[in-house]
């Protein structure tokens, strides 16, 4: 959040489109952008937990008003912007955080598959709690 | 406290909001972005009355909104779009803790 003072950095000129000029550059701020899509989700599903303050009936009728193409279209960008956060995320956390074995350290590629192992555990276990526990 | 002596505060709340959205947001949107609106599965809402279902909610809803701000006011900076650093800082961490109160208030109302 805080940076040293503006006059103490050094800023190369930059134009403000730098970041379409690479591919690297480019998917660097997809990774980015990840997070806003991300958070739109977690705003609507916040909102259509929100109407179960005015019963059952309204949350239902509110999901189903999901079904239409643009709402089908936003929640297929969401998944998908969400799937690359999570697989560059497990590609960082190998890089940040290695794992050694006695004195060998694993490699990164076996931190990040290890990693999509557990979170397709994850997703499976949580949808059939939900599919088990659902009113 | 000085401003500054909070950064680490963000970034442990950046770093644990990342997480929570990379393990478990994606099978979040399937459910309720697909599965639900499209009758594969049918919800009435009963679940969110459990307090340990809220407390989940809680952790899943709030913890990514730092997640967000921390990286979308650094790709706003990385952008160069000239706007300025510290009430750009406000609104976005701002608009983490105003979510984090709302969701809070959200689920003790339901």
């Amino acid at each position: 959040m805080n940076r040293p003072e503006k006059s103490k950095l050094y800023y190369p000129k930059m134009p403000a489109a730098w970041w379409l000029r690479k591919r690297s550059y480019f998917l660097f701020m997809i990774r980015e952008l990840s997070s806003v899509f991300i958070a739109l989700f977690l705003v609507v599903y916040l909102t259509q937990l929100y109407q179960l303050s005015g019963g059952s009936e309204t949350y239902v009728a509110f999901a189903r008003r999901l079904a239409s193409p643009g709402w089908i279209i936003f929640h297929i960008a969401a998944l998908l912007f969400a799937i690359y956060h999570s697989i560059t995320w497990f590609q960082s956390t190998a890089v940040v955080m290695p794992i050694k074995v006695g004195e060998r350290e694993v490699p990164r590629n076996v931190v990040t598959a290890v990693n999509v192992v557990v979170w397709i555990v994850l997703s499976l276990i949580i949808w059939l709690l939900f599919v088990a526990l659902r009113g | 406290m000085k401003g500054k002596n909070i950064e680490p505060l963000w970034w442990g709340l950046f770093s644990a909001g990342g997480v929570i959205a990379a393990f478990l947001v994606p099978v979040h949107i399937i459910l309720f972005g697909f599965a639900v609106p499209l009758g594969w599965i049918s919800d009435t809402g009963a679940l969110y009355r459990n307090w340990l279902v809220k407390l989940y909610l809680f952790v899943l809803i709030a913890l990514p909104l730092y997640h967000w701000a921390h990286r979308f006011y650094f790709s706003l900076n990385d952008m160069r779009l000239g706007l300025p650093q510290r009430p750009l800082a406000i609104l976005c961490y701002g608009a983490a803790v105003l979510g984090t109160i709302l969701t809070a208030w959200v689920l003790l109302r339901i």
